[in-house]
């Protein structure tokens, strides 16, 4: 206990600084991954040949060991924020891809035949039925990809780029177990809060489908 | 005001699921399809509004052909109800009504007032605007459906086995319902069906179809009487053929067209006395331009013989009534199922035609045992 106050007294500004690093890399890591992922799955749909490629590419760089793909982008992109976020990119898109995917894929037929019948445009079958309905799901992909991103990304201090990873790999070179705690904890519970809130916020994305009504019945 | 010249369908490179169609329907008729599964109902159906196109030939509405138009106004012009009936879970039923008026960008409060007055159509109240599709039964949401297809006043309206799904007491009085509802709006209907039970019930003219090709075009009394071929008698079927009579007669053609009505405005005591003259226990409500309103018994006025002294104070509103095209066939199943010892006739307007009363049916039974036996002796005699 008084360790931590020690530690805190300390390196609270340092913690409080890693902890927004930390937290800025993994968000922008998963914005562009919806940034990107959410409309490939969409396309993907529309292509339905091209989709098995695709989704096998990517699913193949999810099994690249992280630390690879972090190295392997040294050489392109130098050390920093940069090649981390990027790393972290690649490892965002497969679960919200093929969330995106499955989830418009399995889109009812029958409201798309309706949809279309009634002259409705591809853009409005996809913005007005497809993706409402598909939010649950892609919201459980983006929740999954945030979840593990807020993790992996404790490796983005390899390159240099900072973030909580910083008192991990400092503990380890310096033999100090508290360090590795102050580093582990805080993004623990940087995860679980990313959780709670993306929580809410498919909650409240998630299009009604009963009357206020028959909820209080 | 919809042609087909010579359309074929052809999928892939040899399925020629519709050959060389050739069909004229005219405005406000209502057309039903029927054919075995697979001889290209439905195909026929979609290329109308081109959800699949046509490979040969060329489909005119109102003398325009389909493919100069672009397909999604083509669509918003043409009413569309499906089987599985298609709502949208996410949306009202409001917002579902009202979904191609949205896309046709009527402004705001022009569609709440269409929802309100479509809704109205099908006797729903308007509470059910703010509900969601799943809170309603299937009965409910094909309605919902059809009246989504009416929303932005279409002329036309293409319908793939709608009641299909539905119960059979449901689709019963939905058939009946969307027939009337379709007979005041007077619009042209395309309704694809496999029923030929209620293809006879609401069709102008009726196209069997076999194939891909059609086989024979006539109204329902027509094909019962003259089947084009073997293949339509089998598709009939032989005990409807046998039944043609009574299924086809009109209530028109036998109903009792002197009811005893009395004015509305009349007293009780006149009321009775009518009664006791012509010998019934009820009498049909009428107004001054003989519109039905309802009707009064002999056990109403002794109920209320102190209370009140003009008909209109005591009439019944609420009563069964049919149409004079309505078939004699549902009438009778109706009266039998509703245990009423009789139905009045009226027109669009709700005036008074008639009645049909158990003794009217009394008489087409006889007619229909003794009248057959005659005919039958009449064949034994001529061998
Ligand atoms: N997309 C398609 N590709 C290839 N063949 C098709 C396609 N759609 C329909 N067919 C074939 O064309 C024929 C006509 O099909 P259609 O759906 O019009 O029949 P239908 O009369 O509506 O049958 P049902 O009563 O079963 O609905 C069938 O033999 C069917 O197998
Ligand atoms: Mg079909």
């Amino acid at each position: 206990m008084n360790a931590m106050i020690q530690f805190l007294n300390d390196q609270g500004t340092t913690l409080l600084y890693k902890t927004w690093e930390h937290l800025f890399i993994s968000i922008t890591a998963v914005l562009l991954g919806i940034i990107v992922a959410v409309p490939l799955g969409v396309a993907l749909t529309r292509f339905k040949k091209a989709a098995e490629t695709v989704i096998r590419i990517v699913s193949v760089i999810q099994t690249l060991p992280s630390l690879a793909i972090l190295a392997f982008f040294i050489p392109i992109l130098g050390v920093g924020k940069l090649p981390a976020i990027i790393a972290l990119f690649c490892y965002s898109m497969l679960p919200i891809l093929r969330n995106t995917y499955i989830s418009i894929k399995n889109t009812d037929q029958n409201l798309l035949e309706a949809g279309r019948g009634m002259g409705m445009t591809s853009w409005q079958l996809i913005y007005k039925i497809e993706l409402p309905l598909a939010v649950p799901v892609i919201m459980a992909g983006i929740r999954i990809s945030t979840v593990y991103l807020i993790g992996w990304a404790t490796l983005a201090s390899f390159v240099g780029a900072g973030g909580l990873g910083d008192f991990i790999f400092d503990g380890l070179n310096l033999y100090m177990p508290e360090l590795i705690l102050a580093g582990a904890i805080p993004s623990t519970i940087l995860a679980l809060l990313a959780d709670w809130t993306l929580g809410l916020l498919e909650r409240k994305l998630t299009p009604t489908t009963t009357s206020k009504q028959s909820e209080l019945a | 005001m919809l042609t087909f010249k010579n359309v074929s369908k052809v999928y892939g490179k040899t399925k020629k699921a519709v050959n060389s169609l050739n069909l004229n329907i005219n405005k406000g008729e209502f057309i039903c399809i029927i054919g075995p599964s697979g001889c290209g109902k439905t195909t026929t159906m979609k290329m109308i509004n081109r959800l699949i196109e046509p490979s040969e030939g060329h489909i005119l509405i109102e003398g325009k052909d389909i493919m100069d138009q672009p397909k999604v106004k083509l669509r918003r012009d043409i009413g569309y109800v499906i089987q599985q009936i298609g709502l949208f879970p996410h949306m009202t039923i409001g917002e579902n009504i009202t979904l191609v008026p949205k896309l046709l960008q009527w402004p705001k409060e022009k569609r709440k007032a269409r929802a309100e007055e479509l809704i109205e159509l099908v006797h729903l109240s308007k509470d059910y605007l703010d509900r969601y599709p799943q809170e309603l039964s299937g009965g409910q949401q094909q309605r919902i459906g059809v009246l989504r297809a009416l929303a932005s006043n279409p002329p036309l309206i293409l319908m793939d086995e709608p009641f299909g799904a539905l119960d059979p007491i449901t689709r019963d009085g939905l058939q009946e319902e969307f027939k009337d509802l379709q007979q005041r709006l007077g619009k042209t209907i395309v309704f694809v069906t496999h029923d030929m039970d209620e293809a006879i019930k609401l069709a102008d003219r009726i196209v069997i179809m076999r194939d891909g090709e059609i086989v024979q075009v006539d109204t329902p009394d027509e094909i019962l009487r003259n089947p084009a071929n073997e293949f339509v008698e089998n598709f009939i079927g032989k005990d409807r053929l046998i039944q043609t009579k009574p299924g086809v007669t009109k209530v028109g053609q036998i109903m009792n067209k002197v009811p005893a009505t009395i004015h509305k405005e009349e007293t009780l005591s006149t009321a009775i006395k009518q009664m006791k003259e012509k010998r019934v226990d009820s009498l049909l409500v009428i107004d001054h331009e003989h519109h039905l309103e309802g009707y009064i018994d002999v056990e109403d006025i002794e109920q209320n013989r102190k209370k009140s002294t003009t008909v209109s104070e005591i009439v019944e509103t609420e009563l069964y009534k049919v149409k004079e095209n309505s078939l004699i066939r549902d009438t009778i199943q109706k009266m039998l199922k509703r245990h009423t010892k009789y139905v009045p006739v009226v027109d669009e307007n709700n005036k008074l035609k008639g009645i049909v009363t158990r003794a009217t049916l009394a008489d087409l039974v006889y007619d229909s045992i003794w009248g057959e036996e005659e005919s039958e002796e009449e064949l034994t005699t001529l061998q």
